[in-house]
């Protein structure tokens, strides 16, 4: 049985835009899945659909086999949701946010007062429980949103731009927070914008764009398309022009940087060893532009002109 | 594709325990509201009604001699009391429930297991808590003008019951169509409030003109207020039994319509 099964899936809202125009899903149960797409692709519209915040226009969803149709109420206890904007009542304090929403997908009190000190404990927040949640940083109102959405200890974990507008400190423990989180069994679809934590994070990917599903695969398998990788490397002297390399594209960026083009059927000990040969020792090297996102690119990109 | 497989053995769904919990939750998160803000629900109208009578009672009433048989201040004490009791129950829905859809957090319920029929009495049983609260607070500052003696008593507290939960759902409605604050405004500004001054809470209906007798009794509030006044006084302008049919009626009437409003998601879904 999958977590989020999706079946022709349309929602055309009353101004008359098409944000979906049907859709084909499957997610695993267990799954880390991205779901990546440009702005107004139709990520949100989908999750908005299989959380009941958006009404759809045709199609079927299914969440753990549940109908979202006919079993609503058993198909939204098995979601938990971290919308893109903050949705809590700034005035009420963290502790009562979440213990709050335990009770709304039938936790009682003393389980959810339990849950509420080790998720806010898990997601350093517990010396904030008592404030009002107007006056966290925006880290913590995110992380905040998390633990809310892990009270009822949901199987299915959606997280729409989860980590959008916090620093790569706080992000870095979320994403260990969240893979620990998969590992004990919760499936979680994750939109992003931060092509990297995609990459880093999940299994699987589809990609939308259009209100279309332009690509579903397994994260490493679209990686191995990537056709071509450009590399940045740093010289260890100054360099009076770029070098010239056989079959290598090779482009100087300023005296220090080199930035070599390099082909599934090359290598890069090939480059080290010929810019070995010429003297220039490299110090550094890292790749130019993230690899998935250079792949969605291409794909959103072919989309637009289709 | 990875053969994956949750580690967690889900625990079975009992529906009627996560609507029992949430239920409970809801009006708890309601209470917590108004007494997290007791200056801005409670105070108010034990201030405000202090004034009629303090004006009204004291200062006019005694001008003014016995109606129903009753002194001034005595006969409009029920009406007072009422009058508090339903303000208070609609504002404190309206003011919620558009405030939690103003800031998002009505999503907190919408995306939970809980349905419409459920979020509506969760929340109009909020709002029949803060009626309540505030109907003893406003008893509490009657009993400092005038003796208050209670001749019927379950009348009474049914039909300060019925009132609130109508004024509840009427406020529950009101939030779901509001598209901003001043649409949230403007019902008890523009309808609730003369609805009230000609609801018979500071006259009988015979000291009216005969042209406008008729009219006064197409008023819903009249019937409210001489159903609680019955239950003080023992006297009321309308007959006991078809004020709590009209309650009865208004209030079922009202509840069917939120739930379908919910159901459909009018004003909270796109």
């Amino acid at each position: 049985m999958n977590a989020l099964s999706v079946r022709a899936l349309t929602k055309t809202y009353k101004n008359g835009v098409q944000a979906l125009k049907g859709i084909d899903l499957e997610v695993e149960r267990g799954d880390f899945f991205a779901l990546l797409g440009p702005n107004g692709a139709g990520k949100t519209t989908l999750i908005g659909i299989v959380t009941s915040l958006v009404t759809k226009t045709g199609g079927e969803a299914r969440v753990f086999g549940y109908d979202i149709d006919r079993e609503l109420e058993a198909a939204k206890a098995c979601i938990g949701v971290v919308p893109q904007e903050l949705n809590f009542n700034m005035f009420e304090s963290p502790e009562t946010i979440v213990v709050n929403q335990a009770g709304f997908y039938g936790i009682p009190r003393p389980e959810a007062r339990r849950r509420a000190e080790r998720y806010l404990k898990q997601l350093q927040l517990w010396d904030k429980r008592d404030k009002a949640a107007r006056g966290l940083s925006g880290g913590m109102k995110r992380r905040l949103m998390i633990a809310r959405a892990l009270m009822h200890e949901p199987r299915l974990l959606i997280l729409d731009e989860p980590t959008a507008g916090v620093d790569i400190e706080v992000r870095r423990s979320m994403w260990d927070f969240l893979r620990e989180i998969n590992r004990q069994g919760t499936t979680i679809i994750l939109t992003t914008h931060y092509l990297e934590e995609a990459e880093t994070l999940c299994r699987n990917i589809a990609i939308i764009d259009g209100g279309r599903i332009v690509e579903r695969d397994r994260m490493s398998t679209l990686l191995l398309r990537l056709h071509t990788e450009t590399f940045v490397l740093n010289a260890s002297a100054p360099l009076a022009a770029a070098p010239r390399l056989d079959g290598y594209p090779v482009r100087l960026t300023d005296d220090h940087t080199l930035e070599v083009d390099v082909s599934k059927e090359q290598n890069l000990n090939d480059v080290f060893g010929r810019l070995s040969q010429l003297g220039i020792q490299v110090v550094s090297m890292r790749n130019k532009v993230n690899r998935l996102e250079e792949i969605f690119m291409r794909l959103v990109d072919k989309g637009v002109a289709a | 594709m990875s053969t994956l497989a949750e580690t967690v053995t889900p625990e079975p769904l009992h529906l009627g325990r996560i609507r029992w919990i949430g239920f409970k939750t809801v009006v708890l998160r309601e209470y917590q509201r108004i007494i997290r803000i007791w200056t801005q629900t409670i105070l108010p109208s034990a201030v405000s009604q202090g004034l009629y009578f303090a004006i009204f009672g004291s200062l006019l009433g005694g001008r003014i001699g016995p109606m129903g048989g009753f002194g001034y201040m005595q006969y409009m004490a029920p009406g007072l009391i009422m009058m508090a009791v339903n303000i208070n129950s609609y504002s404190n829905v309206v003011s919620s429930f558009y405030g939690a859809k103003f800031g998002k957090h009505v999503e907190e319920l919408l995306v939970s297991p809980l349905p419409g029929w459920l979020i509506v009495s969760g929340y109009v049983t909020g709002g029949l808590v803060r009626g309540v609260l505030v109907g003893i607070a406003v008893t509490g500052v009657s009993l400092l003008f005038t003796h208050i003696h209670v001749q019927h008593p379950l009348i009474m507290v049914g039909a300060a019951l019925l009132a609130s939960i109508i004024f509840s759902l009427g406020g529950f409605l009101n939030a779901l169509f509001a598209q901003n604050f001043d649409q949230v405004n403007i019902i008890p500004t523009f309808v609730l409030q003369p609805l009230y001054w000609f609801g018979g809470i500071f006259y009988s209906v015979p000291l009216l003109p005969h042209w406008a007798r008729p009219i006064s009794y197409l008023n819903p509030v009249l019937y409210m207020v001489n159903a609680f006044r019955y239950g003080f006084l023992g006297v009321s302008d309308v007959n006991i039994g078809a004020a709590f049919a009209i309650m009865v009626g208004a209030a079922v009437a009202l509840f069917v319509a939120a739930i379908l409003l919910m159901e459909r998601g009018a004003g909270i879904r796109e």
